[in-house]
């Protein structure tokens, strides 16, 4: 239990600045975030509110300019498979069949065929993709896309799975499914999620703390731990008490633009 | 469960029962292959018409083109010094193709990485490259004599030379525009540094390097001829250039519609492969 106590991942202080030709750009601002293993956080708010830039340092994709982001209190230098990405333009490997896009990873880490073959057919069972293993990225609608995606990340036996905007692009009815999916993925696997999104909804039907950042700088605005009862029901009374509640802080930083 | 949502593909509908609409797909059958030759028919009536009209006294019939041609393949009509030759001609052109292209690959594929992959190379010689790039290989003819002397060494240079930079642009093209997220997506998967090169940048540029190889081999069809000035004894080029100094269209015109057919079945033959090859790609089928 002495693990426990660590969270998986700690954001202390956290700055991004980006020179744009001779503009700079606070990105992110001061940010404080501390993940637990399991939890899912939801990271919500306006475009340029920096959710992207945090999700990204969380990767390692990109360095914070000033203070430190640690995963199981190690600094994070760079991209690892402990850190899986799911792109919202799913960033798939078009030459490589479903099959081959999800062992990309275990096939990278210098595991045998035969292992390979059978972490993909597990994940491609659990993605339900079975029918389509062979096919390539381009012959797949959006959503089964997006299910490769996650498949591939959690072929590599990632601890974390980063979420950017990643149902963003797929219509209402495959997001519902998607959303679905994803929720018994995580009560099944226990894994740690964080989930970058712009819409209220979704960060409530998903998360167990909604993160609510605002821009300009980008900076984390509020915290918010969810007691609602899985699974959830997007109609009911307490549902609509917290949209409100969180479309509000989401809304706060207007007034003091204008100000 | 699986799901699928739009994907799958639909079985064909079922077959037409109705006059009509057999009469509507075998003309979609014949389509592509109606709509081809209306050009060709309408160049050759053209030309018919010109020729029997004495439009001009210096272009022979389409009739006499076409019994030089069986004469040129398989001889019997006139027995001439070119009677039977075309096999031999032909593969001699062949071999300056394949031959000059693959050497242009050799160079270009590596080069062209280099400079797409390493920014010193490009420094050092996308500049030169770009200066030497527009200068024909024709104008190359007589240095190309000089260096490589007369003959078949010359020849193979000068194709060399035609096939080299549309391969060389495409491979540069294509190892540079590699989506960067994909460069991000292999290293979260623990696909890092040399090992990106291999499973990441070859395969991403493949449809451009294709491409880049299909022009160029059309390109060192597109080139034979100024190849065979060289004083090569055989070859299309050669041919057509003995045509020309003896006064004879017919040869002239036999040789180009033969380079005309070979350069045909020879990209049809790198289409096909492309096709099979890159069948990932949903932009590239030719």
């Amino acid at each position: 239990m002495a693990e426990s106590a660590t969270p998986i991942v700690e954001i202390k202080g956290v700055s991004k600045v980006f020179q744009l030709q001779d503009q700079t750009i606070h990105a992110l601002s001061g940010a404080n975030l501390s993940i637990n293993k399991g939890e899912f956080i939801c990271l919500i708010g306006a475009s340029g509110c920096g959710k992207s830039t945090l999700l990204r340092i969380m990767a390692g994709f990109d360095q914070p300019s000033s203070g430190e982001a640690l995963m199981w209190g190690r600094p994070i230098a760079g991209p690892d498979p402990s850190r899986g990405m799911v792109f919202q333009d799913y960033a798939l490997f078009p030459w490589l069949s479903v099959r081959a896009n999800i062992g990309f990873g275990p096939a990278a880490r210098g595991l045998g065929a035969a292992e390979v073959k059978a972490i993909v057919d597990k994940f491609i069972d659990l993605v339900g993709l079975a029918k389509f293993a062979n096919a390539y990225p381009h012959q797949l609608s959006g959503g089964m896309k997006q299910r490769v995606a996650i498949a591939r990340v959690l072929a590599n036996d990632a601890e974390l799975v980063l979420m950017d905007e990643p149902f963003g692009a797929l219509d209402a009815m495959t997001r519902e499914r998607l959303q679905d999916e994803l929720l018994d993925i995580w009560e099944r696997t226990k894994l740690t999620v964080v989930f970058v999104t712009h819409a209220v909804e979704e960060a409530i039907l998903l998360a167990n703390r909604v993160v609510v950042m605002t821009p300009g700088p980008g900076r984390i605005e509020s915290d918010n731990a969810l007691d609602l009862v899985r699974p959830r029901d997007v109609a009911s009374p307490e549902f609509n008490a917290i949209r409100r509640v969180l479309s509000a802080k989401l809304h706060s930083h207007h007034g003091k633009k204008a100000a | 469960m699986a799901i699928v949502e739009t994907g799958s593909v639909a079985a064909a509908a079922p077959a037409a029962a109705t006059p009509r609409a057999a009469t509507r797909t075998t003309w979609a059958r014949f389509k592509p292959t109606v709509l081809a030759l209306i050009v060709p028919l309408l160049l050759l009536a053209f030309w018919q018409v010109a020729t029997t009209q004495q439009w001009t006294r210096l272009i022979p019939t389409p009739y006499a083109v076409g019994e030089y041609m069986i004469d040129f393949a398989v001889g019997g009509i006139y027995d001439d010094a070119y009677s039977a030759t075309l096999t031999t001609h032909l593969l001699a052109s062949m071999s300056r193709v394949y031959g000059g292209f693959a050497l242009a690959a050799l160079f270009a594929l590596p080069i062209g990485i280099l400079i797409g992959r390493v920014p010193s190379a490009r420094m050092l010689l996308d500049p030169f490259l770009q200066v030497m790039r527009p200068i024909p290989v024709t104008a190359w003819l007589p240095l190309s004599m000089i260096l490589f002397g007369l003959g078949a060494k010359s020849a193979f240079a000068l194709v060399c030379l035609g096939a080299f930079y549309p391969i060389l642009l495409n491979t540069i093209f294509g190892v540079r525009s590699v989506d960067p997220k994909l460069f991000e997506a292999a290293s979260m998967l623990g696909c890092r540094g040399n090992a990106q090169f291999y499973k990441v940048v070859l395969p991403a540029a493949t449809p451009s390097i294709f491409t880049g190889l299909r022009l160029g081999l059309g390109l060192a069809w597109f080139v034979i001829v100024v190849g065979e000035m060289t004083g090569v004894p055989q070859g299309l080029g050669a041919v057509i250039m003995d045509g020309r100094t003896l006064s004879r269209t017919e040869l002239v015109i036999c040789g180009m519609i033969v380079i005309g057919l070979a350069g045909y079945l020879s990209d049809r033959v790198v289409v096909a492969l492309g096709n099979y090859l890159l069948r990932w790609s949903p932009n590239h089928h030719g």
